[in-house]
């Protein structure tokens, strides 16, 4: 517990020793390039491609010396854009996983500090925690007393089936409006809260709402924290680990083709983009590097997504740093409700004076259909020269895209060798559950009798075999067969993300890839 | 003890160590070695182990050496040092009362002190643990001394309050904060000069999120209760009594605190003096009396009209308004809207004693005939819902229930005082019923007659059957006492009605139903013990 604790206090932005990329944002883009259609990505030199320049090359001269479109372009380097929007639930899988396996060394945090809604044509803050009830000035203190009886019971709702046992077949929206809950705490707690469509069941809508509550106050006012330099890091930071303990990358190899051995039909090496022949015991590849012959007709569903370089807070505060998220029930009947990751300069994901901001929501149509009507009530356009600016933050910058949500499928909707794991992409969900339980899943398989993400000892207690053993070799397992002279495989059963994948399928040109993150030693 | 007798060895050992034997810790510290070296073992010790106290006065007698011998820049980078060190010992123990106690010494000594710094020093100290008293006490003093403004510590309570409102330290600050803020007022002798009442009710506001928020939380009760008011002692002469007899006269003169606190027990001088005999010989003309309260500087006429054997002058306790000074807002129209909410929450959390209880003081202080119904009703939900406290409440509510029937009692103008099945456990406010001639106190819950029933110097009639009484400790003294009637109570022994032989005209006494009347002869030995009696019914 306390470690994260500590991490959280240090805010020293050199504690990371390498170049900052996001390895991740990469990753995610060659997830995507099947789906393009609609999909705009910043190429390596930072021009956005497409039709989203919102505010051209016209820099705005507002009085308050607004940051133009220009200034971001040749900024490009300060900006970490992750594809996927999460957020890390304080007492989530993954920061649990993080505490024990000391992965979080290798991490900052920040909180999110404020959970906003947006209720009747503008954007308010949530009171979720007992000070945030107490504090806010939107509540009379009627409903503070119903809203906190209310989450106090939710917080052990168990203990009290009597309360809701005759909405077990009705729907949250309705146990809520039975509650007596006025219509502001309606909807706080289902659209802010709980975080659940209306016609969820009463008792999934109460685990939702435990889920959020329990993880408030643990690291501060809000139940969500926020990777310094974005969600990219996490993957990054097992990665680390993994390459302390002797784990190999291989940057900017792709896999050509599988070789199957005749007799057991499993995998036992692979060929890369060089030609080069690894043997491999066990093959983990994510969704979207699998051919399409390979799927037995798995209907996935898409995520849409939009990300936005803003010039303002949604809601001004005090302090210009603010993390906030941002919940927008669905405009009209039938739309998704969209979520929003609002980031400002301090998590280091874009540059001071823009604020990074991410939607999301489950498709219905392309990302374009189901976001902009949430972005245009929120944000304006640039104001031009002389013209009087709004209140609402001006755009600068802004892609659509959809993603494939491929967390339905299982292993049977694969036509593959035994040996081969395939692990989904992201979710749509908030926290990073999903993910967390899949590589338990996959790891158990690959070692059945190993301990999933052991506690790890400080680098410095750790005692080598022999001298100079430090290299590439250093930890080495047997299980790497080495084919010819220094053969590398990648060691992808730490964690899914973690891995440096290549792919079967061709994706044309390839960004720059990072640097090695292994230089540990 | 032992803790700090295994430093000593330590320490000793690593003097030992160091080759100087002459260096060795003279615990005294009179004949100690006053320089740096000291100062460097001291410091090693103390951050291991910061609440030795010997070892704290050892350094402040080597600094104040050093003082003597240094200039003034040396010195304050020794101080600065010594800061940086106590600063490290707060890490290992923030709540050591001998490093906060050096700090505020370093402080004081510090030829250029940094106030801000110690400011901050508090706020990071109270952030990590908003109950530190030590560190309170430490930012009052450094307050004090720097003169910070205070209604930037005001500030400084709101933004505490904001991040943990179930802390009464910053409540409390608070409280001392706001009426320096707005002078003139607690002290004041009227209470209701309070702030102003835009910020009176902005806190009212406050105090009310913080309650409705989390009704179980007492901090935020507590400040509301201070908020609500508080009742001064005010010394006055309530009464003065003059009656004569044909023989000699007797004044009595009571002296009670006009608006008693409501936690504090009430004391009243209660003077009984006889004047010189003959003052009063002839009743057919007017006397006029005069009390003075030298004390005080107060004094209290009373006259004695001709034909009348007794008289007296005293404020009546309508006027007084005694009862309601526990909550002392004298606009009741903010006492109205408070009992709205608090009535408001109390259907939200019917089960909420904090709500139970303030509702009843606020229908106390509006109302408390006119709610007398309702304030019994509460006081019985409250019993259920806090057994625990039960006692407590019956208490409470016997002294509201005597109020009320004083109350009464004065609007009739009447000499008689009867409270007759209606729970009693206690007798309190007895000094208001000076001048009752007949007590009717049957079917309570009675224990004894506390001596504080020594002030009905009036009476002549006492009925209290069918309670538990044990004891009569306050039927003392009282010179017209004729009749008492205790029936089915609990006096067992011959010993406990002794006291009613300093009563010199009672006449007649009912002991029906007692266990003492199962002694043996007892008959004769009453009969014995009090003379005076006429008529004994056992």
């Amino acid at each position: 517990t306390h470690r994260c604790g500590e991490l959280l206090q240090k805010a020293d932005p050199c504690f990371f020793q390498f170049p900052l990329c996001p390895v991740y944002s990469q990753q995610d883009q060659e997830e995507c390039a099947p789906l393009a259609e609609d999909q705009q990505i910043l190429s390596s030199d930072g021009e956005p491609q497409g039709e989203e320049q919102l505010s051209g090359s016209a820099p705005t001269q507002a009085k308050k010396k607004k940051i133009s479109y220009t200034k971001i372009v040749k900024e490009g380097r300060r900006f970490n854009i992750d594809l996927v929007s999460k957020l890390m639930y304080s007492r989530g899988l993954l920061v649990d996983l993080l505490i024990k396996s000391n992965v979080s060394r290798y991490a900052e945090f920040k909180n999110v500090s404020r959970i906003l809604t947006y209720r009747q044509g503008k954007v308010e803050q949530v009171p979720c925690s007992r000070a945030d009830v107490f504090g806010s000035k939107e509540l009379t203190v009627v409903e503070k007393r119903m809203l906190m009886k209310f989450l106090t019971f939710c917080l052990d709702y168990e203990q009290h089936p009597e309360e809701y046992q005759d909405f077990t077949e009705r729907s949250f929206w309705e146990f809520l409006q039975n509650n007596m809950l006025t219509e502001n705490l309606q909807h706080f707690v289902l659209h802010s809260i709980a975080m659940v469509p209306r016609e969820t069941h009463t008792e999934e809508g109460l685990r939702s709402t435990q889920h959020f509550l329990r993880s408030l106050g643990r690291y501060g006012n809000t139940p969500f924290l926020f990777p310094i330099y974005g969600l990219g890091e996490i993957p990054q930071c097992f990665c680390r680990m993994c390459a302390v303990f002797g784990g190999i990358y291989c940057l900017r190899h792709s896999v050509q083709c599988l070789v199957l051995d005749k007799e057991s039909g499993r995998c036992k090496a692979v060929i890369d983009t060089c030609g080069q022949r690894i043997s491999c015991s066990h093959f983990v590849v994510e969704d979207g590097y699998i051919r399409e012959e390979q799927r037995k007709g798995v209907e996935h569903k898409h995520i849409s997504r939009a990300v936005l370089i803003t010039d303002g807070l949604l809601l001004q505060s005090e302090s210009e740093q603010q993390i906030s998220l941002v919940t927008v029930p669905p405009l009209e009947p039938g739309a998704p409700a969209v979520r929003l990751v609002e980031l400002c300069s301090s998590t280091m994901t874009c540059m001071p004076g823009t604020y990074l901001v991410h939607l999301t929501c489950p498709s219905s149509g392309s990302a374009r259909e189901d976001l902009q009507p949430v972005v245009s009530r929120l944000f304006t356009k640039p104001a031009s020269a002389g013209e009087e600016g709004t209140l609402l933050p001006a755009v600068l910058w802004a892609v659509y895209f959809n993603m494939r949500d491929s967390t339905a499928a299982d292993r049977s909707g694969y036509d593959l060798p035994g040996n081969v794991h395939v692990c989904s992409g992201p979710d749509a969900a908030l926290g990073s559950d999903h993910s967390i339980r899949l590589a338990q899943e996959v790891f158990r398989q690959l070692a059945p009798h190993e301990e999933f993400c052991p506690p790890a000892p400080n680098p410095e207690d750790i005692v080598y075999d022999g001298d100079g053993g430090q290299g590439e070799g250093a930890g080495f397992s047997e299980a790497a067969q080495a084919e010819e002279g220094a053969a590398e495989e990648a060691e992808e059963s730490k964690e899914k993300e973690a891995s440096q994948e290549s792919s079967p399928v061709e994706v044309g040109e390839m960004p720059d890839p990072p640097p090695a993150p292994l230089a540990e030693e | 003890m032992q803790f700090s007798i295994y430093i000593i060895a330590e320490c000793n050992m690593k003097l030992m160590t160091r080759d100087d034997k002459s260096l060795l810790y003279n615990v005294g510290g009179k004949e100690g070695v006053l320089d740096e070296e000291v100062l460097l073992l001291t410091q090693q010790l103390l951050s291991s182990n910061p609440d030795f106290a010997t070892l704290w006065n050892y350094r402040r007698e080597i600094l104040l050496h050093l003082e003597t011998v240094r200039s003034e820049d040396e010195i304050q980078r020794l101080y600065e040092e010594e800061l940086s060190f106590l600063e490290a010992c707060l890490k290992v123990n923030p709540k050591s009362y001998g490093s906060w106690h050096h700090r505020g010494w370093v402080s004081t000594r510090l030829p250029r002190p940094d106030w801000a710094r110690e400011l901050s020093l508090c706020e990071r100290c109270l952030s990590l643990d908003d109950r530190n008293f030590h560190c309170w006490d430490y930012r009052r003093m450094v307050v004090r001394v720097s003169g910070v403004p205070v209604d930037q510590e005001l500030q400084f309570t709101d933004r505490l309050i904001g991040s943990n409102f179930s802390n009464y330290s910053s409540w409390h600050y608070r409280s001392t904060l706001l009426p320096l803020l707005h002078p003139g007022s607690p002290e004041a002798a009227s209470p209701q000069r309070e702030p102003p009442t835009s910020s009176l009710l902005k806190e009212y506001e406050l105090v009310q999120n913080a309650f409705f928020t989390d009704p179980n939380d007492q901090s935020a009760w507590f400040y509301y209760r201070w908020l609500l008011g508080r009742g001064v002692c005010v010394c006055v002469c309530v009464c003065v009594c003059v009656w004569g007899f044909s023989t000699n006269s007797e004044v009595i003169l009571r002296c009670g605190y006009r608006n008693a606190l409501y936690y504090k027990s009430l004391t009243h001088l209660h003077k009984i003096c006889d004047l010189p005999p003959g003052t009063i010989s002839d009743t057919s003309n007017e006397h006029n009396l005069t009390v003075h309260w030298t004390e005080r500087h107060t004094h209290r006429d009373c006259a004695l009209y001709t034909g009348r054997s007794e008289s007296w002058c005293r404020d009546s306790a309508t006027d007084l308004e005694l009862f309601r000074s526990e909550l002392s807002v004298e606009k009741s129209s903010v006492l109205q809207s408070e009992l709205q909410s608090c009535t408001q929450l109390l259907e939200l959390e019917p089960q909420n004693k904090w709500c139970l209880l303030t509702i009843i003081l606020l229908m106390r202080a509006l109302d408390p005939l006119g709610y007398e119904k309702e304030t019994l009703a509460y006081f019985q939900t409250l019993k259920e819902v806090d057994s625990m406290r039960t006692s407590y409440y019956s208490d409470l509510c016997s002294k509201f229930m005597i109020e009320n029937t004083i109350l009464k009692m004065e609007y009739a103008e009447v000499r008689v005082f009867s409270l007759c099945e209606k729970n009693l456990s206690t007798l309190c406010h007895l000094d208001q019923l000076l001048l009752v001639t007949h007590i009717n106190l049957s079917s309570n819950q009675l224990l004894g007659l506390p001596p504080q029933f020594a002030m009905l110097q009036c009476l002549e009639v006492l009925q209290a059957d069918d309670n538990a009484i044990e004891n009569l400790e306050g039927v003392y003294h009282l010179s017209k006492l004729e009749e008492v009637s205790l029936r089915n109570n609990n006096i067992t022994q011959l010993s406990d009605l002794k006291i009613l032989t300093t009563c010199p005209r009672l006449a007649r006494l009912d002991l029906r139903g007692n266990p003492i009347t199962q002694i043996a002869n007892i008959q004769s030995q009453l009969a014995e013990l009090l003379p005076s009696i006429t008529e004994l019914l056992l």
